[in-house]
């Protein structure tokens, strides 16, 4: 039997960290994910974690420093959210560029102006296109579980990853967690060996100026061009799907929960339309599916895992029969609708599958989303049948 | 030492001579050095060395005479700049493309000279 705590998110992240040896760490407070660092930072204090913790005066400070110690080495670990995440932005070209495979545990946070601290997925779905992976989690378990897994697929494709969790919904709300043992930890993850090893003695530079040709170095190795480097990192996060499914596996066989998947499925086998969210939505949309079943409207729900790489493939399948997907984005791209939205239909429309589409933009700021709004909403798309030209705002009165 | 696992993931350079590339050929302007006007050249002397020391791409050797080499100065013009005797001016680098780049026979011209008398121009 195995250890269970009641902790909260952010505890949850802070232990996962713990659990997978980090070598350093490198944060900066900022609302919902303080207590992430500070539970790191008692750990090491206390002679638990064997790390350096590295106090900066910035986030993009914190992810420059996880960048060196990765480059050399090191298992490295940080945390943040929102503005924190924003001001990392150009740091998260150069991890991702640069193939470290750095770990981010981000508690997602609406955007200013005008400040807000509560949740909404703006903040990460804006770094979509920093060539790091994404990961959704619906509970605090989830976010444990994804940190482990998160070293070992990074590791073994050289790609950063974010573990996305909702703030405060899941950040700062205690809940059930099964806390491995290290044993089993240490025999699920094998030390991180770099793709490049700095063991001292001749300078190098690295990442240095690339052309636009590939050119032969001085010892006479063909070295890509800035394209080939681009292309190179396309097809390690393209490629990236197979990585995830075995990882997800192997963590079924060691930990008894399986995430082989990149969209979970619920009552999906017959549906007629489909609710689809992502982060702890999910468990909202559950229970909306099953109150919509109650009202004869064969509902399922499905909920993203993965965003990037995006699953195409797996909501394709998952869509396949479905006459009516209703999409709630906890983001909007202004001027457009919600990404997860964009994105879906993007799948669909490769797969010839056109279904009926509503997007609902829901919970910006901390908005609340219940079950009971996420049933309204699609019984109200339902009853209008048509394709809106514009995402609709739930329960936006002003 | 360094060794990279696969040089693909990601970019690394060492810094030696040409890692950068042929950089003489960016070059607009070239230096040429007057040896009998150039301290060390003239003396056989050690000595001055300033172009030595201010050349950004170590493209001079501490030498007698002083040489420049032409396969990595960038044409920069320091020193010229530099030099205390003016024994190095920069010369536009065209003037040198008819010497030292002669145009390759392209595979129109081949076909020319070798083609026979008369086919010429025909058929126009």
């Amino acid at each position: 039997m195995r250890r269970v705590k009641i902790i909260n998110g952010n505890e949850s992240a802070a232990l996962g960290a713990k659990l997978c040896r980090v070598q350093v760490v490198a944060a900066y407070p900022i609302t919902p994910q303080s207590k992430i660092p500070e539970t790191l930072a008692q750990y090491v204090e206390s002679g638990e974690l064997k790390a350096e913790f590295i106090r900066v005066e910035s986030e993009h400070s914190a992810l420059t420093v996880c960048i060196s110690a990765s480059t050399v080495g090191a298992r490295v670990f940080t945390a943040t959210a929102a503005n924190g995440l924003a001001y990392m932005h150009e740091q998260l070209h150069w991890a991702a560029g640069a193939r470290l495979p750095i770990i981010l545990a981000l508690a997602n946070r609406g955007l200013g102006a005008p400040w807000t601290i509560f949740n909404d997925m703006q903040d990460s779905i804006a770094q979509r296109d920093t060539g790091w992976m994404q990961v959704y989690c619906r509970d605090n378990q989830e976010i444990l579980d994804s940190i482990i897994m998160g070293y070992r697929i990074a590791e073994q494709i050289s790609v950063p990853m974010m573990v996305c969790f909702d703030g405060f919904i899941l950040s700062h709300t205690v809940v059930p967690v099964e806390i491995p043992e290290q044993s089993e930890v240490d025999a699920f993850l094998p030390p991180y060996v770099p793709h490049l090893q700095a063991t001292g003695g001749e300078p190098i530079n690295i990442n240095p100026v690339v052309l636009a040709e590939p050119r032969a170095n001085a010892s006479g190795e063909r070295c890509p061009s800035y394209m080939g480097f681009r292309m190179r990192l396309q097809e390690a996060l393209a490629g990236a799907g197979e990585t995830i499914l075995e990882v997800g596996r192997a963590f079924g066989r060691a930990f008894g929960r399986d995430y082989s998947y990149f969209v979970s499925e619920d009552r999906c086998e017959d549906a007629d339309i489909v609710l689809l969210t992502m982060g702890s939505l999910a468990n909202e949309a559950t229970v909306a599916a099953d109150s919509l079943r109650e009202r004869g409207c064969k509902a399922g729900a499905v909920a993203i895992r993965v965003f990037r790489p995006f699953p195409s493939d797996p909501l394709r399948r998952a869509l396949a029969r479905v006459k009516h997907v209703v999409i709630f984005d906890k983001n909007i791209s202004y001027g457009n609708e919600g990404a997860t939205c964009t994105e879906t239909k993007a799948a669909l429309f490769d797969g010839g599958l056109h279904p009926l589409v509503t997007n609902y933009i829901v919970g910006l700021g901390g908005k609340n989303v219940t079950a009971v709004d996420l049933t309204a909403a699609t019984l109200k798309a339902v009853e209008t049948q048509t394709h809106p030209a514009q995402p609709q705002w739930l329960g936006v009165a002003v | 030492m360094t060794k990279n696992k696969d040089h693909c993931i990601s970019a690394c350079a060492t810094p030696v001579r040409g890692e950068a590339g042929r950089t003489g050929d960016w070059r607009a302007e070239r230096p040429v050095i007057v040896l009998s006007k150039c301290t060390p050249s003239k003396t056989k002397k050690a000595s001055c060395y300033l172009c030595w020391l201010y050349c950004p791409e170590g493209a001079i050797t501490r030498s007698i005479p002083v040489e420049i080499d032409l396969t990595y100065c960038k044409g920069c013009g320091i020193c010229a700049a530099e030099c205390p005797t003016k024994a190095i001016r920069m010369e536009p680098e065209d003037q040198f493309f008819a010497t030292e780049c002669p145009a390759p026979e392209t595979e129109m011209r081949k076909r020319r000279r070798t083609s026979k008398k008369g086919s010429e121009g025909k058929g126009k």
